[in-house]
């Protein structure tokens, strides 16, 4: 078979086909996406009807894949790193019921942050469910690892935990595929009070879970990617996680590496294996992508064993992510240099398209708030959030998908008036449902603006799950009908739009202004295709 | 054979469809390719950049090691500068469009921009929107900008134009002469200019 050109996510999700999934749940998220995009735009996995719709948010989509693998199937899951902390409840307690049907769960960490708040490392995770993490280490691992991480857990009735990081994300490679696996077979778990977590059932499972770990470890030990490589200078030893051993390889071209190497992918890592490689060396040289993991159980709590470079002590940079010259220069390696950048660089911070209707409705905003003065708009998660940056300078905050309505509301609780909520539609039914009717149960005065564009901007335009249900949904949480506001956010509406906006800051109590217009990032994307079917029909028609 | 290339440009230029077409080239030779991309935030219009590299042997790193570059391909002269660390000071070019892309209040006067570029060793400066307009269609700068680099990459000028006619084929047999008269013009201008 011939190789497939394929993103690290994009491996990933041939993997999971092919592995005979019945079902990717998933919200999106970057470096996340296209992993459920993939899915849903192939043909094999129509063909072998794999539910791929998106999720309303990270935790739903967890919790609906457990539902699927208790049905026997093999579910995968896919979220970014934060998307896990939306999911962690589920996450973790789906390492007590135990997995019937495979059951991965894919999160995409973003070192360096590229479009994230916060460079957290999943791997924590894993070790916090007591499940085994798989981190591949290129595109074609991501794709072998996906097939075997299922295998995985059937064999032990586990949750996989599946670690990647942004530059595997989206970097493409050739990919060879295996063969593909049915899709299992409608099936029940032997035991039907394995999910129910009960105290009484739960302290069981708990103890079956923490009876797999020593098999856990011994899988590690077995399953290749974990790999002692021998090496003849024994003055240092490299451990290298995941994409880190690419880095590493790329300063050896072609050479050996003349320490022994450490190759991790899969954890718990095998005790043996470190065992082995711990005391051929006489220090170790640490690389990793996200936190210093390994190099904190490496180090022990005292510090006093052999010498550590990593992280911890400034041979890597702390934060960031890796690439060949961090490594390289902890190698010790002379660095090639390119010529200086010139000084007359200037920075080309992103914004919002031309003509979204993000501006509009920011122009509107900014001109009722200037009655009140600055400092009183909370913000979400979306392409809205570069409203931060100049010229619009609107918001003043962005912490955690859903964090705008309830941040404000205790802001309003704390005096704040009045006090703005800024959420987009699909952040909205992600996690702002709940914080609206906190808002209502407490009645406070703030006025959230719901930036209705039809889509999930950021991420490039996937279904929101609200579409067509808003005002719907904001009226069963209990808004007042005459405080829920529909405006049309453009320039020429601009007066108009901002008496709404006056009128509801004035009000003492909870009102929802819902800008609505599409994305026209999305807009001109339905347009070519319509045309196209037009297209298409005519000359149907004229042959 | 490997060739190492950064591209650079802003959001919508199209340089990841000038990825597209060397990979699809470089794949038609039977050579090794990773290629990492940018996605989510960095698009808005910000910088965007993507590592290339394409090889005869596996290729370890996704990311180009500092210093390491061939080519330095941007569609966006500011955006060519960005990445003047990469570039290997013994063999290394940079290909770059003339036309400014200014959605920022900061923007440079082009002449300073031009003046650094102008300073290295190995370089082509092209006014690819001219270029592409006299060939139909101002949106074949990145095209004309890839022809221009053409005779640097260490491929098979047929394979770009298969390549070309690949990907461009779904719309049209217009689009893919106006594209391969980019690419053409570019090559030209190039193998002058060198
Ligand atoms: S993608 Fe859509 S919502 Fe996001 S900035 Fe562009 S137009 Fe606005």
């Amino acid at each position: 078979m011939d190789k497939l050109l394929l993103l690290g996510d994009e491996a990933i999700a041939q993997g999971a086909v092919d592995a005979g999934i019945s079902g990717v749940f998933a919200y999106p998220g970057t470096p996340s996406t296209e992993i459920t995009e993939y899915i849903q735009a192939s043909k094999e996995a129509k063909e072998r009807h794999i539910a791929s719709q998106w999720s309303s948010n990270e935790k739903t989509a967890m919790e609906t894949a457990i539902g699927m693998s208790y049905a026997g199937k093999r579910a995968l899951v896919c979220m970014k790193h934060v998307g896990l902390n939306v999911a962690a409840d589920a996450f973790i307690n789906s390492a007590i019921t135990g997995a019937h049907g495979g059951l991965v769960v894919v999160s995409a960490d973003d070192p360096s942050m590229h479009s994230s708040q916060n460079e957290q490392d999943s791997r924590f995770y894993g070790k916090f469910a007591q499940i085994p993490v798989l981190e591949p280490s290129n595109q074609q691992e991501a794709y072998d690892m996906t097939r075997y991480a299922f295998d995985l857990s059937e064999k032990f009735g586990t949750p996989v935990l599946f670690r990647i990081t942004t530059r595997l994300s989206h970097s493409r490679s050739g990919v060879k595929r295996g063969e593909m696996h049915p899709q299992n077979e409608l099936s029940l778990p032997s035991d039907l009070k394995q999910f129910i977590l009960l105290p009484s059932i739960a302290r069981k499972q708990y103890d079956v879970l923490l009876g797999k770990q020593a098999a856990f470890q011994e899988e590690s030990e077995k399953s290749g990617y974990n790999k002692l490589i021998p090496g003849k200078d024994k003055s240092m030893g490299i451990v290298a996680c995941g994409i880190a051993y690419n880095y590493l390889m790329e300063n050896y071209q072609g050479e050996e590496i003349p320490y022994p190497v450490l190759k991790i992918g899969q954890y718990p890592v095998s005790r043996r294996l470190v065992r082995e490689f711990y005391d051929q060396v006489d220090s170790v040289l640490m690389l990793e992508e996200g936190y210093p993991v390994l190099e904190e159980l490496f180090r022990g709590i005292l510090d006093e064993g052999k010498p550590v470079k990593g992280r911890m002590d400034g041979t890597i940079p702390r934060s960031g992510e890796l690439n060949p010259n961090i490594v390289g220069k902890a190698l010790g390696k002379e660095i090639a240099e390119g010529y200086p950048v010139p000084s007359v660089l200037r920075g080309r911070p992103p914004l919002l398209c031309d003509g979204c209707p993000h501006w509009d409705s920011f122009g509107a905003l900014n001109e009722a708030m200037k009655d009140y003065g600055p400092g009183r708009v909370l913000s979400d998660i979306g392409c809205y959030t570069l409203s931060a940056l100049e010229p619009l300078n609107s918001i003043n905050s962005c912490v955690d998908m859903g964090a705008s309505i309830t941040m404000a509301v205790g802001a309003a609780e704390a005096g704040l008036v009045p006090a703005v909520a800024v959420i987009g539609d699909s952040t909205f039914t992600h996690s702002g449902m709940t914080g609206l009717l906190d808002a209502v149960n407490r009645n406070v005065p703030v006025t959230v603006v719901l930036l209705d564009n039809s889509t999930t901007g950021m991420t490039g335009g996937q279904d929101s799950a609200g579409l067509g249900k808003l005002e719907s949904i904001i009226k069963g949480i209990g808004v007042d009908e005459k405080h829920i506001r529909i405006i049309k956010p453009l320039r020429r509406l601009h007066d108009e739009n901002v008496k709404v906006f006056k009128e509801e800051l004035a009000y003492e109590g909870v009102s929802v202004i819902i800008p609505r217009r599409e994305c026209v990032q999305t807009l001109a994307r339905r347009m070519k295709l319509k045309h196209a079917k037009k297209k298409e029909t005519k000359e149907s028609v004229n042959n | 054979m490997k060739k190492d290339i950064i591209l650079g440009g802003v959001g919508g230029q199209g340089i990841l469809t000038i990825a597209t077409v060397i990979g699809m080239a470089a794949l038609s030779e039977g050579l090794q390719l990773k290629q990492s991309e940018v996605h989510g935030m960095s698009q808005r219009g910000g910088d965007v950049q993507s590592n290339l590299r394409i090889s005869s042997d596996p290729i370890a790193s996704d990311l180009i090691p500092e210093g390491k570059a061939d080519m330095i391909l941007a569609v966006e002269p500011l955006e060519s500068l960005r990445y003047f660390n990469m570039l290997n000071r013994e063999t290394g070019w940079l290909i770059t469009s003339i036309n400014p892309f200014k959605n920022i209040p900061d923007y440079p006067p082009l002449e300073e921009v031009l003046a650094e570029i102008t300073k290295l060793p190995r370089y082509i400066t092209i006014d690819a929107d001219r270029i592409a307009q006299t060939q139909g269609s101002v949106k074949a700068a990145n095209i004309v900008v890839l022809g221009a680099a053409s005779p640097f990459i260490g491929l098979k000028y047929e394979s770009l134009e298969n390549a070309v006619r690949q990907l461009f084929g779904k719309k049209g047999e217009e689009i893919v002469n106006l594209n391969l008269q980019a690419l053409k013009a570019g090559r030209d201008f190039a193998e002058e200019n060198r």
